[in-house]
């Protein structure tokens, strides 16, 4: 058996929860004929027809609300982002109408929001966003963002199967990148539950989507330094996996956060409040964050290099907080 | 009737833009562009013919495929060149891509990507000019596919409601990406919008630059006079791919080869040549010039060097010095 991609691993795990349940359809621009901006909707018109993949016109507000009202009937919509840049004109659909539904009227919207995000592709300001905190920040939504084939298999057919509204973000960079034996049989990764990708005992780095490769990376070098680190994968913003966290930092005693979002008001301040609510006893240091620059993301090669966190600027946080 | 002179201009618009974008896509051939390249192939005419009908003091706002405007507006084909090479010498010193750029002094403003984004900004620039009591008028663009977003329509409406002198241009070029107009919308006669929105409305051969030309003339005249704003559907084609990386296979082979009947720059030149308005002579003399403006913008552009990395950093807030 060859190794799946990241993104043959999105396309299967639709694929299959479209075979197993009828209720399960996608909408969005693009995702029929052409198979979607990046393929991951491929031969899924020829298989299910065009009640079930369903080219829109470009109405981001009104793919997602749709999908909210059909979820409504009992049916379980996929609703893409041609690139999750575009997320914020269904804005006020998903904050709003999805978000709150549940808890104001006890209807749930059972549906999926997925969509390329992240940079590292020399896309430019409104092609490479990780638009996640806006919709951490809204109570009533799930976020996820899967960084390994087996996860984003895993995770969409999750969030498929979840009675809540999730955003799925699919890095791109990883689409092709990373691959992997996959199980024969159906299985999914819980939402809300984070892995230990490399176990350490001096310090801890939580991260999460092409940022789990850019800790792993700095984990190797750190090693021959003496210094162990372990490295978190959060697969789940909202909810977060505080177990895990915390479990972690109480081992550890020394944390680090490391995200490609920018800097105010990312992840990485969340995680910290936490932390130092529940586990402020344990630390041994000050709990630190790398991230990209708090700007839009920039297009020309060098300045997105320079915007987003690389290795040597893991290894100098990690030293740091080694020191204390 | 535009002069001889002013023919000539149109010819030259024309040719630049279309030898100009040969270029940018010989220059994506060889991998040193970086991102996609979106050409307006085709589609030069609509452009052209609404840009060149500008005053001074008017203002424009450009979507990917209207090189064209930009040009006429005062950029330079460094600058396009520049954008898509993402160098520091570029408008946006590498900082956004392609034709993402502006100029407040050359009353241009830049494009986001998220489409219909602009309608609302241009009533507003449009408002604006009401306000202040000039005689401007905001121009800008739309595809087929734009205008089934929500800024499409709260941005012609709310233009509409305040009567502010937006020319607003339907570019149907019969695609957005893979997605035919028959699934856009149920009633592909864009122009009808106007009448649904209370404005003036017109319909016009997009691949005709002087019936463009004179569509604008007239939809500009009457923002100006304070009549509200003007929509016009400007029906063409797009001939190439969505981007360069796309072969538009999904295109029917033979709506392109009807549309190529219909090439813009063909059909003006065989315009001036029957109506004895551009000899062979003034001809050359216009291409050469192009191709050695061209040439030249690619040099400069190539030798503009990439941004250093920390250039990233700041310039998001106003700064004092
Ligand atoms: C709000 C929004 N959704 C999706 C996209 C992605 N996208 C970019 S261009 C395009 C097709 C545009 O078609 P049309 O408006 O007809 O313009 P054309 O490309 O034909 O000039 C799409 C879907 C976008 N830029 N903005
Ligand atoms: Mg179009």
């Amino acid at each position: 058996m060859s190794p799946t991609t990241y993104l043959e691993a999105i396309r299967q795990g639709i694929w299959e929860e479209m075979e197993r349940d009828e209720r399960v359809f996608i909408l969005g621009e693009d995702v029929g004929i052409y198979g979607g901006a990046f393929k991951v909707t491929e031969g899924m018109l020829e298989r299910f027809g065009a009640h079930r993949v369903i080219d829109t016109p470009i109405s981001e507000s009104a793919i997602v609300g749709a999908a909210i009202g059909a979820a409504y009937m009992g049916l379980r919509p996929i609703a893409e982002m041609q690139f999750i840049d575009f997320i914020s004109c269904a804005f006020d659909q998903i904050t709003n109408f999805a978000a709150k539904s549940r808890y104001r009227w006890g209807a749930g919207v059972p549906m999926v929001i997925r969509g390329p995000s992240g940079g590292g592709v020399h896309g430019g300001p409104f092609h490479s966003q990780n638009p996640e905190m806006y919709f951490v920040h809204t109570p009533g939504l799930k976020v996820v963002a899967p960084s390994t084939a087996y996860d984003a298999k895993g995770l969409i057919k999750a969030a498929i199967r979840d009675e809540d509204p999730v955003i799925y973000l699919e890095h791109k960079f990883l689409y092709r990148r990373v691959k992997e034996e996959l199980p024969q049989d159906d299985y999914t990764v819980p939402i809300g539950k984070a892995v230990i990708r490399r176990p350490g005992r001096d310090l801890v780095v939580l991260t999460y989507g092409a940022m789990v490769y850019i800790a792993m990376e700095a984990a190797s070098e750190l090693v021959k330094e003496g210094i162990d680190l372990e490295v978190i994968d959060l697969r789940s913003l909202l909810p977060l996996d505080k177990e895990t966290i915390l479990e972690s930092v109480r081992r550890n005693n020394k944390v680090f956060v490391l995200h490609e979002d920018t800097r105010t008001g990312g992840i990485a301040g969340e995680i910290a409040a936490v932390i130092c609510e529940e586990a402020f006893e344990y630390l041994d240091g000050p709990v630190l964050r790398v991230t990209a620059l708090d700007t839009p993301v920039p297009y020309s090669p060098p300045l997105e290099e320079f915007f987003l966190p690389k290795v040597p600027d893991v290894l100098k946080t990690a030293r740091m907080l080694a020191s204390y | 009737m535009p002069t001889k002179t002013q023919l000539h201009e149109l010819y030259y618009w024309m040719q630049l833009t279309r030898i100009l974008e040969e270029k940018l896509v010989a220059l994506y051939r060889t991998g040193k562009v970086v991102g996609g390249v979106y050409t307006g192939r085709g589609q030069e005419a609509i452009a052209i013919g609404t840009a060149y009908a500008l005053e001074k003091d008017d203002l424009l706002a450009p979507m990917i495929r209207n090189l064209g405007s930009l040009l006429v507006r005062g950029f330079c084909p460094e600058d396009a060149l520049a954008q898509y090479l993402a160098r520091a010498t570029s408008p946006t010193r590498g900082r956004d891509c392609n034709l993402h750029m502006g100029d407040l002094g050359k009353g241009v403003i830049a494009p986001i990507s998220m489409l219909g984004a602009l309608i609302p900004v241009m009533a507003g620039a449009a408002l604006a000019v009401k306000i202040q009591k000039k005689r401007s008028v905001a121009l800008t663009y739309i595809g087929d596919g734009g205008t089934s977003t929500t800024d499409f329509h709260e941005g012609l409406n709310f233009a509409a409601v305040r009567k502010v002198p937006l020319v607003l241009v339907i570019e149907n070029n019969g695609w957005a990406y893979s997605t035919p107009v028959a699934r856009q919308t149920a009633n592909p006669e864009f122009v009808i919008r106007a009448q649904a929105y209370g404005v003036a409305g017109f319909q016009v051969d997009g691949n005709d630059v002087l019936a463009v030309y004179e569509a604008a003339c007239k939809a500009m005249d009457h923002a100006r006079q304070g009549n509200g704003p003007v929509l016009i559907e400007a029906k063409t084609m797009r001939m190439r791919g969505h981007a360069e990386h796309d072969d538009a296979w999904y295109v029917p082979r033979d709506e392109i080869e009807h549309w190529k009947t219909r090439d813009p720059v063909d059909r003006f030149e065989r315009y001036l040549r029957e109506t004895g308005s551009m000899s062979e002579e003034e001809r050359n003399t216009i291409l050469r010039r192009i191709n050695g403006e061209v040439d030249r913008a690619a040099e400069l552009a190539e030798q503009g060097p990439l941004p250093s990395g920390e250039d990233a950093a700041g310039g998001v807030y106003h700064e004092t010095t």
